[in-house]
């Protein structure tokens, strides 16, 4: 549960020397053991959820994480539709899976960005987010925000996805494409970041399963998890993907299948466009008249991994029951696998490599000797020192 | 087809302890079960049936404290609760904690927010209540009148 | 030879340009926060007016704050606010900063940014686009 942004950002980032959520207890160069502290970003969203009525509750979920922020929704409908036992319209199915698949891309293109910046890639850094503008300002074009989009309600969607508009998302996603292929091309051959990927934060199949880790973080490990196709729901049993998985549980692993399944979802939202054009324009809701007594659960894939939302209803017009869970709630608890028996100089890429939610984590992480608890850095100087490992290895490769 | 003989399976293996099954549809199931023997199913669950731990929810009632324990079934897309009653005058429950981590941070969180007490958990200490409520104040329980 | 300083009007001579901005994020949902880096990035790229994301609150001149605090976060807050070298602008991001969002009937919340500690200028938005904010931002120096 994150307070302050931890997106530290080269030689300027916004941290501060205050208590982090994750202090690495270290006995020389070596991590031992890792404590967390949280909280700082417990806002009571269960809690006020059973205030709201059904409608307002999506505003609400909305906001409990800007990057991920379609997936509460989709799950919240989920489970919702599920109680009332409503049929969505085919249209519905493929507009939520197209902006499901959007936010994808521009969180895995963000997350790219910041793990660029760990090794001490700026340039990636830059780059990644300059190519993220063209799909915010496609979801500006098509829900009237670059971030929380309000385009969920019980039983459809709010806005439409009128046929025009559709000739613009071919055009922008083949931009996309062709600036993945830059970025993919670029990090995938880089051999400095090979040394510096390759057989760090290792999580074996056995961590994930012990974990109950989800998303790419489990599909790095080979555990092919993605509610897509385990539990389908929206547009995904009318389209076809392939689920990205890798073997070796590395951080280098988890770049990999995050990069390529960027392409996946280009090809999802291009076959849901093509299924956009078959249905009736403005079929986009059912009427929905109560919600009857019952408990529901809702599913979705957000890209960081299974987001879980359980409702239970008693008829009226609010929630009695709102249980939420982030995929970032299991992902972080991997840490104390992934990070202990590493050098402090690879503490920064395997915390990032999970893609910890920052809404649900906090600023990164400290260093602490394991014998006297006295302070050896802070975040910023760990992420100095990941940076000095890079040029090391730079020289030492080319 | 699954569902049904996941059911069957774990109906007969824990004969005495299983009190009532509701299945809603081929993937989403119910069963409310005995609460000293939630250690024992849950071992079943992830050690022989394959299952993976989502998460456990926490609902108080009128009858009493409510915990669904959220189970998932990732090669049919199941989704199994196991649910049980505590009382409320001493809520207390054996920890899953020791069978896998998955459970760790949301029987802290639950011990906060609903003051259950979750027996021989490794570390029951506070997770986000420091500093922002009070000892002994569980904000999620309800008033009944 | 003097330096006729106090007639230039040392501070507000100094604020005019390049201003070194701290940022502390509350409980927030992060989208304020991104928007904040996206001024950073080659579209908007706020180096250009010299305007630049510090580590420190000791080298700052703007404290952007967004996010809803909860109670946790209020006493760290007064605490950057008391370490912060005066003057110091400070600017409420957002309409969890600005009133807390709708996050304010929540258990833990602790006051608007406005009731912890003074606030210079206001920027709404759930979340602000980054014109906004520069706007924000290039307006308050202006002043």
């Amino acid at each position: 549960m994150g307070t302050k942004t931890l997106i530290p950002i080269g030689p300027y980032h916004p941290l501060q020397e205050e208590p982090e959520l994750f202090k690495l207890f270290c006995d020389g160069e070596i991590v031992k053991d890792i404590k967390w502290e949280t909280g700082y970003n417990h806002r009571g969203i269960e809690k006020l959820s059973e205030s709201k009525t059904y409608d307002q509750v999506f505003f609400l979920v909305e906001r409990i994480c800007g990057i991920c922020s379609t997936s509460h929704p989709f799950a919240f409908a989920n489970a919702v539709e599920e109680i009332a036992g409503i049929d969505i319209t085919d249209r519905t199915r493929y507009i939520r899976s197209i902006i499901g698949e959007l936010e994808r891309i521009h969180s895995h293109l963000l997350w790219v960005g910041l793990a660029g910046h760990f090794l001490g890639y700026n340039t990636v850094f830059m780059w990644a987010w300059k190519y993220r503008e063209p799909i915010l300002d496609l979801f500006e074009k098509i829900t009237g925000n670059r971030n929380s989009y309000a385009m969920f309600k019980v039983g459809g969607v709010r806005r439409d996805i009128e046929n025009n508009k559709i000739s613009t998302i071919r055009k922008t996603l083949s931009d996309v494409k062709k600036k993945t292929d830059l970025l993919t091309g670029a990090v995938m051959d880089d051999p400095v970041i090979h040394a510096r990927t390759k057989g760090v934060g290792v999580l074996t199949r056995q961590d994930i399963s012990d974990f109950g880790a989800v998303g790419p973080t489990a599909r790095a490990s080979g555990v092919s998890i993605d509610i897509r196709r385990d539990d389908p729901y929206a547009a995904y049993p009318l389209v076809s993907w392939k689920v990205i998985t890798a073997e070796e549980g590395d951080v280098f692993a988890k770049v990999k299948v995050r990069l390529l399944e960027m392409y996946e979802s280009i090809s999802i939202i291009e076959q849901c466009l093509g299924g956009l054009e078959k249905t009736p324009e403005g079929d986009i809701a059912v009427k929905v008249n109560e919600i009857p007594e019952g408990s529901g659960t809702g599913r979705a894939e957000a890209p960081r991994g299974e987001v879980f939302h359980f409702v239970v209803s008693d008829g009226s017009n609010s929630p009695v029951r709102h249980k939420i869970r982030a995929p970032s709630y299991v992902n972080i608890a991997t840490f104390k696998k992934s990070c202990i028996g590493q050098t402090i100089s690879d503490a920064t890429i395997s915390l990032a490599a999970v893609d910890p939610c920052y809404c649900c984590t906090e600023r990164m992480a400290v260093a602490l000797d394991i014998n006297s608890g006295r302070k050896l850095m802070n975040a910023k100087e760990l992420i100095e020192l990941s940076l000095k490992r890079t040029i090391e290895l730079k020289k030492k490769i080319t | 087809m699954e569902t049904d003989l996941v059911i069957e399976k774990l109906k007969k293996s824990f004969d005495t302890e299983v009190l009532k099954v509701t299945k809603k549809s081929e993937r989403r199931a119910t069963v409310s079960v005995k609460p000293e023997s939630i250690v024992r199913i849950a071992e079943y669950l992830y050690k022989t049936a394959g299952l993976r731990f989502i998460i456990a929810s926490a609902l108080h009632t009128k009858r009493g404290f409510e915990i669904n324990y959220h189970f998932s079934l990732d090669s049919t897309g199941l989704v199994l609760n196991i649910h049980v009653i505590i009382n409320r005058e001493n809520p207390q429950i054996e920890s899953l904690s020791n069978l896998f981590n998955a459970s760790n941070w949301i029987e802290r969180e639950i011990h906060e927010l609903f003051g259950i007490d979750f027996l021989n958990h490794p570390n029951q200490e506070k997770l986000i209540s420091e500093g922002n409520w009070a000892e002994g104040v569980y904000p999620y329980r309800k008033e009944f009148k | 030879m003097a330096i006729k300083i106090k007639k230039v009007g040392f501070k507000n001579y100094c604020f005019k340009k390049s201003l070194w901005v701290f940022h502390f994020g509350g409980a927030s949902c992060n989208n304020c926060d991104i928007e904040i880096l996206d001024c950073l990035t080659p579209r908007y790229d706020l180096e250009r007016f010299g305007i630049l994301l510090v580590g420190s609150i000791r080298h700052a001149d703007v404290l952007l704050v967004n996010g809803s605090i909860n109670k946790r976060d209020k006493d760290r807050l007064i605490e950057i606010y008391n370490q912060a070298p005066k003057p110091i602008l400070v600017v409420a991001i957002g309409a969890c900063g600005c009133t807390g969002g709708i996050f304010a009937e929540g258990i833990t919340f602790a006051g608007p940014v406005d009731r912890i500690i003074p606030v210079d200028a206001y920027i709404p938005g759930c979340p602000p686009k980054p014109e906004a904010i520069i706007a924000g931002i290039v307006k308050l120096a202006g002043r």
